[in-house]
């Protein structure tokens, strides 16, 4: 008897399950008239979860601006989150559910470049427009006309911190530590190593790791024996921090250099110390005196109770600038969208101007940090321009006259290199 | 030379941890039979005892030899009684169905704490505090080791010194081996084998909680899911020394600890690249089953069918 009733209570309360589970999804559905949904997705939860909620806040931020200010053509901004646990799988999987299920008309995401590959296929297929803030590998918008970024992308990445490592630090050997296991690695690592033997370097040993790894000595012990000048590490900060450590413990002090992938609060909690003498290359400094950059550190420090990293910039950048492209094609039809994104041009975000090219990638200035283990901040030390172009007439960031020559003298010897290095990446998916 | 000295002594370092887990494998699977998959957990639920011992103590700012040992003794006392606990609740009521049961039960037990820490202390990394001063000492050379090393090397040879005393000198050390000889003889001794097996899985569970304080000492991030692979590693250590036989898997830890570092460092001259790591321990592993299926040290003993 009790045996009955377990079976049919069981019965019932799937049934009721399922019921809800119906319910809750049909009220997402249903279509909200006066707002513009835009779906977002990140990795709030993983191995990269200060990327995400970097992401996640400055997008909110922007989205709060823009919606006191009356919202684009009468109508409010609305963010649906998805959390894609930073794994390649679930991105696709949630920007499906976005799409779908929840009928947005854009999608803003993701960081990690091997994440916005597995979902921008998705997107493009559903003809939804996604502009990813801060993936830097040049496949991914090559996956199709309504995916595009706000960032620069990895041969430019790569061989300013090439060019920083020959022209600043006078580096003549380089060993790299790249992981195995993220297309922004491996696309960071032959970009660097591309660039530094075009200046005259020579990359002595390159090691490779997977994410999660937790022993890095064995790489390091190899590399030690070799004494290069610099080690570059393309990673992300969680395993960074610990080869910063693990290398200072092997006695290890020279320069370690790195992308913006290492831009994180957590990167100073878990690496201390021994991250002193070292530098990365990032989009964009809070260092900056410009107004309008001072403006959003203050208003983002004010909301969410920390600086923003330069991901938190770049989301609320790639936010204003959907908006902006809503507001030129006069509503939210795909199409129309797609080609407003597509044709921004002259775009004044906190991370510098943006305008897409061709290649729908966004053609920006870089900065070089130095990292300040002390005061747990990331101290600018130099801009890189990128092929093309001049440093504006006047520099927000007036901070010494040596930075001017150094701008000068890289922007130099750029002119040569970013021809071959933006032609590379095309060609060889092709 | 020095570089392959100090390769060693990363990987004997490493091997010493995985030594310090495989312990608890093999007990637990010589007086059950039962492979304990949430055992790498337990790793994990040890650094994180340590963790938010040395963070609510205090022991974070000012690093001294009294606070390590407290933050040790007492992650390695929480995760024995979790470890109790976990055979309390979990294991003891399915022990009398079949052993498939169990490992069934074992695998869901793993993934529970996994995700109940995700959910309770977010996936976030954390940076585990330095509980003693960081010194490096040169050997010769370029070859160095650090205070962190040193405390692993003597600490895991210290805990595994105090095992093999408990096992072969103390009365429940004798119990233990009479119920991993036979359950049903041993409890028709009047040996009360439930206590014994709760004592062997707080043993075992105490030695992987101090393996967890020890690493996050050397390598201070922990993650809810850093159990995964070094527990499947240590599983195979316990099963290349000879699964059930505590020598081997001290032997079988350190020699897949002293693998993947020289993998690492010398399998690029022969064509293995670094990633290749963690498939040399499982590639060990297959290759142990099919040349000595009992391990290194297990002897071969005949199944009753």
């Amino acid at each position: 008897m009790t045996r009955v009733f377990l079976s049919l209570t069981l019965v019932f309360s799937i049934l009721f399950t399922f019921a809800c589970v119906d319910k809750g999804a049909n009220s997402t559905v249903a279509p909200a008239g006066d707002t513009i949904r835009i779906g977002v997705y990140g990795d709030t939860t993983g191995a990269t979860s200060s990327f995400g909620v970097s992401t996640k806040n400055g997008i909110q931020l922007a989205f709060d601006e823009i919606n006191a200010a009356g919202g684009v053509n009468g109508k409010k901004f609305e963010m649906i989150f998805e959390d894609d646990q930073g794994t390649p799988e679930k991105a696709k999987t949630v920007i499906s559910k976005l799409i779908n299920q929840d009928k947005v008309v854009a999608v803003l995401g993701e960081v990690a470049s091997s994440n916005s590959l597995a979902a921008a296929p998705v997107a493009q297929e559903a003809k939804i427009p996604m502009i990813t803030p801060s993936s830097t590998n040049p496949k991914v918008t090559e996956v199709g006309d309504y995916i595009s970024r706000v960032c620069f992308i990895d041969p430019f990445q790569g061989s300013v911190m090439a060019k920083f490592a020959a022209n600043t630090l006078k580096a003549k050997t380089a060993a790299i530590l790249g992981d195995n296991s993220s297309d922004y690695s491996k696309g960071l690592t032959r970009f660097f190593e591309e660039e530094f033997t075009r200046l005259g370097g020579k990359v002595i040993t390159k090691q490779t790791y997977a994410q999660r790894d937790q022993d890095f000595k064995g790489q390091l012990t190899a590399m030690r024996g070799q004494t290069p000048d610099v080690i570059y590490i393309p990673g992300y900060y969680g395993e960074v921090a610990i080869i910063a450590r693990q290398a200072r413990e092997l006695g290890m002090n020279m320069p370690l250099l790195g992308g913006d992938g290492w831009d994180s609060p957590d990167l100073f909690k878990l690496g201390g110390a021994a991250l002193k003498n070292a530098y990365i290359s990032n989009h964009y400094s809070a260092d900056n005196p410009a107004p309008e950059i001072q403006n959003f550190v203050k208003n983002y420090t004010a909301k969410f109770g920390a600086a923003p990293d330069s991901l938190a910039a770049l989301a609320y950048d790639s936010a204003k600038v959907l908006a902006d492209a809503i507001k030129r094609a006069g509503g939210t039809d795909s199409l129309k969208l797609k080609e407003a994104i597509n044709a921004t041009k002259g775009f004044a975000g906190v991370t510098g101007t943006i305008t897409l090219d061709g290649s729908r990638n966004a053609v920006k200035p870089a900065v070089v940090l130095e990292l300040t283990p002390a005061e747990s901040k990331f101290t600018f030390k130099e801009t890189i321009y990128p092929e093309g172009m001049t440093p504006p007439a006047t520099t927000a960031m007036s901070n010494s006259n040596t930075m001017n020559s150094n701008m000068t003298n890289a922007n130099s010897n750029m002119n040569s290199a970013a021809v071959t290095n933006t032609n590379t990446p095309s060609n060889a998916t092709r | 030379m020095d570089t392959f000295v100090q390769q060693l002594i990363n990987g004997l370092t490493i091997g010493s941890i995985y030594a310090l887990i495989a312990l608890g494998y093999t007990m637990v699977y010589g007086i059950l039979r039962l492979i304990n998959f949430a055992h790498g957990d337990i790793y994990m639920v040890g650094a994180y005892a340590g963790f938010f011992i040395a963070t609510a103590m205090g022991f974070a700012v000012n690093p001294s030899a009294f606070g390590f040992v407290v933050t040790l003794v007492g992650a390695m006392a929480i995760a024995a009684a979790l470890g109790m606990a976990i055979e309390r609740f979990a294991y003891r009521p399915v022990r009398k169905y079949s052993k498939m049961t169990t490992l069934i039960t074992a695998i869901g037990m793993s993934l529970l704490i996994e995700y109940l820490f995700i959910f309770i202390f977010s996936p976030t990394p954390r940076s585990f505090p330095q509980l003693l001063p960081v010194e490096n000492f040169t050997l010769f050379g370029n070859a160095t080791i650090s205070t962190s090393q040193i405390m692993i090397f003597v600490i895991s040879l210290l805990l595994m010194g105090l095992l093999q005393w408990i096992i072969y000198k103390t009365k429940i050390g004798k119990a233990m081996r009479a119920v991993s000889f036979n359950i049903t003889s041993a409890k028709l001794m009047g040996i009360n084998t439930n206590f014994v097996i709760a004592f062997t899985f707080a043993l075992g569970s105490a030695l992987a909680a101090a393996g967890g304080v020890l690493t996050a000492q050397y390598n201070p991030k922990i993650d809810p899911l850093m159990g995964i692979i070094t527990g499947l590693k240590a599983f195979v250590a316990a099963v290349l020394g000879g699964i059930g036989n505590i020598p081997g898997a001290v032997l079988g830890g350190l020699l897949i600890g002293a693998a993947e570092t020289l993998v690492v460092g010398y399998g690029s001259y022969v064509g293995i690249p670094s990633t290749y790591r963690d498939a040399v321990a499982f590639a060990i592993l297959i290759i142990v089953l099919l040349v000595r299926p009992a391990g290194l040290l297990g002897s071969n003993v005949q199944e009753k069918v």
